[in-house]
């Protein structure tokens, strides 16, 4: 296929709109032509993922085109970076490694984008409607995007998330199209006496994420979600264990009121039967103790905790009233934290361990205090990234079982 | 001795480069599968595990893997670790981009090939250049 580009993308490619425009054009179209896509397409908004230091050549290039003068010409958000801006001293990091993190940060601020750094985009006032085209890095916000609000991103990253954004433009294909989008896999939850419990979602997460491949996930069976944040555990889960980039729940997600709207017409290529123990199985998976293992910390909040997650949280912090200094890590956005913090929610709340960081995530970047002992987290995708990433061992529980046993010191799950 | 060949192929990114044939039959991703501070093939899943990708010509059907490949190779270019030049069969849009965004800043041009890689064996003497229509000529 012949790439068509439009006067606009033409002028941008010639350099008339500048050199950071003309070279964010040349990426797009080298990439473009490398997917056979046949145009452009306007996008209303765009998520970096590039705000974590992996080398130079990635902060090289942001600057280059903060040099050039460059903009993004559409709504743009930050993903996590190394550092919380808010919580100064939090990130332990030698001077040599911090220097260019940071100006890494500061950098994409200088090409106007905004300084969310979130990985939870869609908890912000740049959350995107239902049918809109956007370019998103991330792998659970361009799963949360695509399917719990219906908005159309393909799994942007590295580089080009950025040249979408420079350019308001992205490649017309993959899941931008509505084609694309149909259900192609079928999931049938078969699990009696189903309650909505937070493990369930992730647990379901975790398995079309294993099972799907490249083929759509759909899921039938699936009891309606207390909220929205139990579609985004399942999802994140489901980008963790796979590439799972847009899922469909039936009557629950918007492109799948029924079975034959989320496969357009067509019968599934495969059924995948899904019964309590598989769920069981795929969590058990996640911890690496046995009840009793003696406790170092807790992180919530991957992705990043809603401030509707903060509102189940605090409840059970003042019933359990841990007192024996383990630190209840939560990670969460700046702008949710800021709005908590002016509500006066989380006054006195650091007796109980509690310390929110905000900007960054605890396993991409050096904030435990403790790596030697069991740290527990409700999050799927932190129990299969935190041991390879910091070297820790994890315990997978619902919130209130971490919480509980922030208070008593050992893993305490369930009825035990 | 192996008889001289010539074929042609598409560049992702135009360039000249010659150097050792490094083939293999499983693609290779750079994010995971590749230190980009000394060029050695760090996938243990992968059977090139240990070898050097750094001034060779690297020979395989496609890319794989994560968008993070795309830094990977742009950082291994800056150091001068990566490949001098890659033939694929199939265009990879996450090295593409890897590549020009290396030559955008740095002026290194590492060419990206896509054509037919059957006949190629490792330790091949490989030249990649340009012909007279834009096409890659690549001979060996």
């Amino acid at each position: 296929m012949t790439l068509e580009l439009t006067a606009e993308d033409q002028s941008m490619l010639d350099g008339e709109q500048g050199p950071s425009s003309a070279a964010a054009m040349r990426i797009l179209v080298a990439f473009s032509n490398a997917i056979d896509a046949g145009s452009l397409l306007d996008i209303s908004g765009a998520h970096i993922d590039g705000c974590l230091y992996h080398g130079k050549a990635g902060l090289d290039f942001v600057e280059r085109l903060v040099e050039g003068g460059g903009r993004v010409q559409v709504p743009t958000t930050l993903n996590v970076g190394s550092f919380d801006l808010i919580h100064p001293g939090m990130v332990k990091m030698p001077a040599a490694e911090e220097v260019p993190a940071r100006r890494l940060m500061k950098a994409h601020l200088e090409l106007g984008c905004q300084a969310t750094f979130t990985c939870a985009p869609y908890q912000t006032r740049f959350r995107p409607e239902f049918g809109q085209q956007i370019a998103w890095g991330e792998s659970n916000a361009i799963v949360f995007a695509n399917s719990v609000i219906g908005a159309r991103t393909n799994r942007y990253g590295d580089f080009i998330d950025l040249c979408c954004a420079m350019t308001g433009r992205a490649p017309a294909w993959g899941l931008h199209l509505s084609e694309n989008r149909r259900g192609r896999i079928l999931f049938e939850l078969d699990v009696p006496d189903l309650e909505p419990s937070d493990s369930l979602f992730v647990g379901v997460g975790l398995i079309i994420g294993q099972a799907s491949g490249d083929r759509i996930p759909v899921i039938s069976g699936l009891p309606r979600p207390r909220d929205e944040d139990q579609l985004k555990a399942l999802g994140a889960a489901a980008a963790t264990t796979g590439a799972v980039a847009l899922f469909h729940a039936i009557r629950i997600t918007p492109e799948a009121s029924t079975l034959d709207e989320a496969f357009h017409g067509h019968a599934p290529e495969e059924t995948i039967r899904i019964t309590r123990a598989d769920v069981d199985h795929a969590l058990a998976r996640l911890s690496m103790v046995p009840d009793g293992a003696l406790l170092a910390a807790v992180s919530l909040g991957t992705p990043h905790f809603s401030h509707e997650e903060w509102m189940r949280l605090l409840p059970l912090l003042r019933e359990a009233a841990p007192g024996r200094g383990i630190p209840i890590y939560v990670n969460t956005g700046r702008a949710t934290l800021t709005r908590l913090q002016e509500e006066g929610m989380l006054t006195g709340m650091e007796a109980f361990g509690l310390i929110p960081v905000a900007d960054t995530c605890t396993y991409v970047t050096s904030i435990l205090e403790r790596l030697d002992g069991v740290v527990m987290t409700n999050s799927g995708k932190w129990a299969h990234y935190a041991p390879g990433n910091i070297g820790v061992t994890v315990a997978f529980a619902d919130m209130k079982d971490c919480i509980r046993s922030a208070a008593v010191g050992h893993v305490v799950r369930g009825a035990s | 001795m192996m008889q001289s060949a010539e074929r042609s192929g598409i560049f992702q990114l135009a360039g000249n480069a010659d150097g050792e044939a490094l083939v293999f039959s499983q693609p290779l991703s750079f994010w995971g599968g590749v230190d980009a501070e000394t060029g050695e093939i760090i996938d243990h899943s992968h059977p090139g595990l240990g070898q050097n990708v750094a001034g060779r010509i690297l020979v395989m059907p496609s890319g794989r893997g994560s968008s993070s490949s795309s830094s990977v190779l742009a950082e291994a270019i800056r150091r001068g670790t990566a490949p001098a030049g890659i033939l694929m069969e199939r265009p990879d849009p996450i090295l593409a981009v890897g590549a020009i965004v290396a030559e955008f800043l740095y002026e290194i041009r590492m060419p990206l090939v896509v054509c037919e890689i059957a006949g190629i064996v490792s330790g091949d003497r490989i030249a990649i250049g340009t012909g007279a229509d834009g096409r890659a000529i690549i001979r060996g």
